[in-house]
């Protein structure tokens, strides 16, 4: 497919975009479940980052392609040790708030 | 597959607006489960960008794994935790805010800046692979990315024991590595239901 009426500077300015928003909702979420999915969000940019890349300019090999995988497949092993993690946490303090996690603060 | 250019154009817009207005729904939205469907819209629309892209195996993965693995392991990780509960008020939000805020706005001015000004290498469209990219995709796993590949199964046999190990509810009666019997409270607090309101 001819591809060159997108240009690639659209989709690295809209996972730029994606990302910064992933990061906004990870400094700023108080419930632990919506930190994890402002995590999924900035992995999420990265990926189209990776195929934008591989498709403009690594059309041949694609490696991003592959890459791409490997990251879907980290991604999905994160999400579920994250919310194991998140399901122990809750049963030991009974709340989901960030801000009550403060074990580890000096 | 071939679209034409206006539709391409059409497509791309939506797929992005629908990306971001998403992405900032799950950041913004007050109720937490409305945050969750739209991840689940973000993640479709996601996929749709790899269609565009010409990558119709990784689009189908993204289906697959995010729409169908993660986004059902968040919901019911909701329903898990799902408790009204008044946060705490901390003190310095709005500084915290006005902060945070300011480094994202800096960070993105700074990415489109570097996504606008550098002059990518582009190849030669001619040569792209375009629909052959999944017999691609296998050769490269099953050549010069067979020990990623094989490492990859490796981490999400060690994910699953993991996550099995962390949330599971039942507590063991001996220590598995002394055989001492454990604390009789955590015994205790395991039998304890989970979903029903504590009273004081």
């Amino acid at each position: 497919m001819n591809l060159e009426s997108i240009p690639l500077q659209a989709f690295l300015i809209v996972s730029s975009i994606l990302f910064c928003i992933g990061i906004w909702g990870l400094l700023n979420s108080r419930n632990a479940v919506r930190v994890l999915m402002s995590i999924e969000l900035m992995l999420n940019a990265v990926n189209i980052n990776l195929m934008s890349f591989s498709s403009y300019i690594d059309n041949n090999l694609i490696q991003g392609q592959v890459f791409t995988i490997f990251v879907i497949t980290v991604a999905a092993a994160e999400a579920a040790v994250g919310l194991a993690i998140l399901l122990s946490l809750y049963r030991n303090r009974v709340t989901v708030d960030m801000e009550s996690f403060n074990l580890l603060k000096w | 597959m071939s679209l034409a250019v206006t539709t391409q154009i059409i497509c791309f817009s939506v797929l992005s607006l629908v990306i971001i207005v998403g992405a900032l729904g799950v950041v913004l939205l007050e109720s937490i489960v409305y945050s969750a469907f739209l991840l689940g819209g973000v993640f479709m629309s996601v996929a749709g960008l790899y269609l565009l892209l010409n990558a119709s195996f990784v689009a189908a993965a993204q289906v697959l794994v995010y729409v169908g693995a993660v986004n059902v392991l968040i919901i019911f990780a909701i329903m898990l935790v799902n408790k009204k509960e008044d946060m705490k008020p901390i003190e310095n939000l709005k500084s915290r805010r006005i902060i945070s805020t300011s480094i994202c706005l800096t960070l993105i001015s700074l990415l489109i800046r570097v996504d606008l000004s550098n002059v990518w290498g582009l190849s030669d469209p001619n040569k792209s692979i375009g629909e052959e990219s999944t017999i691609r995709i296998g050769e490269h796993l099953f050549s010069d990315y067979l020990l990623p590949f094989e490492v990859a199964s490796v981490l999400l046999l060690m994910a699953m024991i993991g996550a099995i190990v962390l949330a599971r509810r039942d507590v063991m009666n001996k220590d598995i590595s002394t055989g001492l019997p454990v604390d009789q409270e955590l015994l205790e607090k395991s039998n304890e239901p989970l979903l029903v309101k504590k009273l004081k």
